[in-house]
């Protein structure tokens, strides 16, 4: 190490305030930058996700409609048959 | 034979489902080692090198000032040679790369005016000046928000992609003013003392670690670009199979 304490280190002569804000900052906007690009990530799969679970119903109701239009057509000749 | 090499490496990185299975394999390792080569650099040059018999220790900002300001500056040269075949050739690939650049770079050109802003002031005695460096650098900030900008405004991403494209390609001026202004004008700012090709003029002691964590923002840089190209092919592709079934099987 080039400083001799602790205290100088941090101290950096009389040049702390400059050298440690500039440090402070460039880490900041860094990490900043970092999580927006995750917190992007996230997003994306969560709308997808979703979007996706949507239509997922969507084709299940559809598909239970369908089968329930199918069978009430056809109760109606069942119970003709059974009738005569 | 070169050229069909060429033309096999273009038709496969502009390939949004192998760009995506390419950079799955390349960043649980670059991630790692980026951290830490940046953290070698930085703390080496912090604590480690010795104090300028000038400046004293308010030289440290060095060690990041000069590698944001290298990253912003290959950043946009990149990105404009992304808007570049964007433009002509309609590469979607470069069109992710163009959005993907743009972020990070605008960081690291706000990193390099603030920390030559807070090196300046008990090096010249002021935090600005509107010399050719500075203003051309302050240029260079605009021109990733202005390209930033365009890509969020058009709605279309193939008309926004255009549109920035053509922004960033012009931008590439810029860039070249920046590096050359020192050298052509007189500035308060100073020339370069580290050479790619011949001798630098910096102390070994403090060139090293001002190489490492020029490396290490590099490779920081590269690691947000595919993170951020990642969510943007997958957003793009989500009508594909592939990217249906990548996220139901809760792939990375």
């Amino acid at each position: 190490m080039y400083f001799d304490s602790i205290t100088d280190f941090i101290a950096m002569g009389k040049h702390g305030f400059y050298v440690w804000s500039a440090y402070g900052i460039s880490a900041f906007l860094m990490i900043a930058s970092m999580l927006l690009a995750l917190r992007g990530k996230r997003q994306v799969r969560q709308t997808l996700a979703r979007q996706w679970r949507l239509e997922d119903m969507a084709k299940q109701q559809a598909q239970d409609t369908a089968c329930r239009q199918q069978s009430s057509k056809q109760t109606p000749e069942v119970n003709d048959e059974s009738g005569t | 034979m070169v050229w069909q090499t060429i033309k096999r490496w273009y038709h496969m990185l502009g390939s949004p489902r192998y760009f995506y299975r390419f950079s799955s394999a390349l960043l649980p390792w670059l991630t790692p080692i980026a951290l830490l080569v940046f953290t070698v650099g930085i703390v080496w040059g912090l604590a480690f090198a010795p104090s300028d018999y000038q400046q004293g220790n308010s030289y440290r900002i060095i060690f990041i000032h000069v590698p944001a300001s290298s990253g912003a500056l290959m950043g946009y040269v990149a990105m404009g040679v992304a808007g570049l075949v964007a433009v002509v050739w309609r590469m979607k690939m470069a069109e992710v790369m163009m959005k993907a650049i743009a972020p990070f770079g605008a960081v690291l050109a706000a990193i390099s005016l603030a920390t030559g802003a807070l090196w300046g002031k008990p090096t010249w005695g002021t935090y600005w000046q509107w010399d050719a460096r500075m203003t051309s650098m302050l240029i260079l900030l605009f021109m990733y928000v202005g390209v930033i900008a365009l890509q969020n405004v058009i709605r279309d991403p193939r008309q926004a992609a255009r549109a920035a494209g053509l922004l960033a390609m012009v931008g590439v001026i810029n860039v070249v003013i920046v590096k050359y202004s020192v050298e052509w004008v007189q500035t308060l700012h100073q020339g370069s003392t580290l050479k790619l090709l011949g001798e630098s003029t910096i102390n070994p002691a403090m060139k090293y670690p001002l190489l490492i964590s020029m490396l290490g923002t590099w490779l920081l840089y590269a690691v947000n670009v595919l993170v951020r190209a990642r969510t943007e092919v997958v957003w793009r592709e989500r009508r594909s199979k592939w990217v249906r079934k990548l996220m139901k099987d809760g792939g990375q």
